[in-house]
């Protein structure tokens, strides 16, 4: 779950780390009335991706007036794919310099990483990328949190490749390790697998500013957020109902179903477990076909969990053929069969389906499915073969 | 000879009461895993599927004798659950629970560090010896005694990889699911060193998937220990687009990290022979088995 920037400011602004004056448009209106109130804004398009910027979802206006009017011109912009619901419009900053400061998941280490780089303001990756030895990090122990002497060491090392600031240095380690301190406990008590500044603005009284934030919330731990999620989900919803969401991918997270949409594919791939599903994919693609989904029933595979699964994958009309992948550990091969016929019959699936399962009476699952009309395989990469030529030319 | 679960393991199984714990836990038995105790909280003094139940792992410890925890319990409580087992002074974890808030594993995958326990998962299906015994959700009809160690990220793969071994006469050591989650208490890096160590096994099967880069650490210490087994890999997720959450959590490509090509190109720059399909693992590990 990511949250939008004027979301991550609020939870920054609650926990005392300092934010630019902001408001919240909804309507061109909305935004001259925060012109007026705040003089020199820029208006920020809010959706949960980055790049707005390049998109010309940010500008920055000296009037209510220019305010109205590029309000108006970034609400009816879609971002890669999300509509624009909202704009924050928030007061301008004198900068020094731009820092970096995050806190994310690192998974080799197995603990969040704070990380800090006098290269702010442009995409963490980038720096990593370009020049590595510009960004110091530190593991800090999960009770702990990070000590004081932890922040300093990482602000020393990551002040060293700034030579502006060279001679502020003690004063800025001495300011990030409360800053540091903060943001840390923010994430873990958000569950954030990523809490970031980007850019950390140190302005010419010597404050440091969040300027921009990132916020990305652990969906293992969205039962413990559900006000943040309700919120997010309130934001990013029009009058239309859309989300920005791919809509097949936003209907899978409604049913409960584990479902990657692949916009284009013309094979429904289904299958039980999710390092099986993500080959069944592969193995079409192997053959020269097109995955359109990932579909993973889980464990087991009842009638009923592969009925609400095929209509899922059929409701994207590009779906001209359905591979269904399933090991059968516990479940039964004539049970799995049976499933698939009658969901075949009940929905009135006109579609070619192969079925490739093993396991327990699987002989007898796939007399079923032959005398149903239905192709069974017996190794996954027949099957795969065999859907993309029933699904023939173009797949 | 087997790797981490044996005939001699004495199973304490937290969470034994629920649907789950309780359906696992007589397909366990089953398989003639020993298992010696539950614990649920709350519920000590009662019997579950012919063994005691404890309300602490430590009372379980002291009355049963239990070195191994096989813990299947809600994602909330889990991560609580495993480091319980850890104070307690177990050997080995196996947590199969999917769905545990990360930070929550951050901590527990910190405090499990400072005891003498090694942890399994979470979000896997766990391990099996083939013959003696086995923790968790590979099916029972799968493995067969023999000479390959097979270690994997995902569960029905797993399965598929263990049964066309089984059913080419190859057989396993040891199989042992490490989960599909972002931060796992064993890594294959935490494994393949017990594969090496035991000289029963002649080959090892790596099954990765896309997401972090746990199968280029395991090209790295395969490169620096002189690993002389041979290794036949496999990888899925070759067609998942970046940025997608593909079933496991862990299963995702954030930026250039995570890429199944990365992987590949990584295991097969240390001599590993990377399959394209379960088929030609089994294939693979038949050409490299040494004798046949």
């Amino acid at each position: 779950m990511k949250l939008l920037e004027h979301q991550a400011k609020r939870q920054f602004a609650r926990v005392g780390i300092a934010v630019p004056a902001g408001r919240l448009a909804r309507t061109p209106e909305e935004a001259a009335d925060a012109a007026r109130e705040l003089g020199r804004v820029a208006v920020k398009a809010q959706v949960p991706i980055g790049g707005r910027g390049k998109a010309g979802g940010i500008a920055v206006v000296d009037s209510p007036e220019a305010a109205r009017r590029e309000a108006a011109r970034i609400l009816a912009m879609e971002i890669r794919g999300y509509p624009v619901r909202s704009v924050w419009c928030e007061a301008g900053l004198e900068i020094v310099h731009e820092l970096y400061l995050g806190v994310t998941l690192d998974r080799e280490r197995r603990r969040l990483a704070l990380i800090l780089s006098a290269a702010g303001g442009m995409e963490i990756e980038e720096v990593a990328a370009t020049s590595p030895e510009r960004i110091a990090k530190v593991w800090p122990d999960p009770f702990a949190g990070p000590q004081p002497f932890e922040v300093r060491e990482l602000a020393f090392a990551a002040l060293a490749h700034a030579p502006p600031l060279a001679e502020a240095r003690g004063r800025l380690a001495a300011a990030l390790v409360p800053l540091a301190q903060t943001l840390h406990r923010l994430a873990v008590d958000l569950d954030a697998v990523t809490c970031e500044i980007n850019p950390l603005v140190l302005t010419p009284e010597g404050t440091l500013v969040a300027a921009d934030g990132k916020l990305e919330v652990d969906e293992n731990a969205e039962y413990r957020h559900r006000e943040l999620a309700a919120e997010l989900a309130l934001d990013l919803e029009g009058e239309d109902g859309r989300t920005g969401e791919d809509p097949f991918e936003a209907e899978a997270k409604r049913r409960g179903l584990t479902y990657v949409h692949l916009p284009g594919g013309s094979i429904g791939c289904i299958g039980n477990g999710a390092g099986l599903v993500m080959n069944t994919l592969d193995l079409v693609q192997q053959v020269g076909g097109r995955p359109n989904n990932f579909l993973d029933i889980g464990g087991g595979a009842g009638a009923e969990k592969v009925r609400a699964a095929l209509e899922m994958v059929l409701s994207d009309p590009d779906v001209r053929g359905v591979f269904i992948n399933i090991f059968g550990g516990i479940t039964r091969g004539d049970e799995v069969a049976r499933g698939v016929v009658q969901a075949r019959d009940e929905l009135g699936i006109r579609v070619p389906l192969v079925v490739r399962m093993t396991g327990t009476n699987e002989e007898e699952g796939r007399r079923i499915l032959a005398a149903a009309g239905i192709v069974p395989g017996t190794s996954a990469p027949e099957a795969a073969r065999k859907i993309v030529e029933l699904v023939g030319g173009g797949a | 000879m087997a790797i981490l679960v044996d005939r001699s393991t004495r199973v304490l199984v937290q969470g034994i009461t629920g649907r789950e714990g309780s359906f696992h836990t007589q397909q366990m038995q089953a398989y003639g895993t020993t298992v010696v105790a539950g614990v649920v909280p709350g519920r000590g003094g009662a019997e579950a599927l012919g063994v005691p139940v404890f309300d602490t792992v430590t009372a379980a410890v002291a009355a049963a004798g239990a070195d191994t925890a096989f813990t299947i319990v809600p994602p909330a409580f889990a991560a609580d659950a495993v480091m319980e087992a850890a104070a307690a002074g177990l050997r080995l974890g196996v947590c199969v629970t999917e769905g545990i808030p990360v930070l929550d594993m951050v901590r527990a995958a910190a405090f499990v560090q400072r005891t003498a326990m090694r942890l399994v998962g979470p979000n896997c299906p766990g391990l099996m010896t083939p013959g003696e015994a086995k923790i968790g959700f590979i099916p029972n009809h799968v493995g067969r005694p023999g000479r390959v160690g097979v270690v994997a990220r995902s569960g029905t793969l797993t399965y598929e990889v263990i049964q066309g071994l089984s059913d080419a006469g190859h057989g396993e050591t040891t199989a042992v699911g490490i989960g599909g989650d972002p931060v796992l208490g064993s890594t294959f890096v935490d494994i393949l060193p017990l594969f090496a160590a035991d000289p029963a096994t002649h080959a090892v099967v790596l099954v990765g998937e896309i997401g972090g880069s746990d199968e280029e650490r395991a090209a790295e210490w395969i490169r620096a220990s002189g690993f002389d087994k041979p290794v036949v890999a496999f990888i899925s997720g070759r067609t998942a687009p970046p940025g997608k959450r593909m079933g496991h959590a862990g299963a995702i490509i954030s930026g250039t990290t995570g890429s199944a090509q990365g992987k590949i190109d990584a295991l097969a720059s240390v001599g590993a022979a990377v399959a394209g399909t379960i088929e030609d693992v089994v294939r693979l590990v038949g050409e490299r088995l040494p004798g046949s």
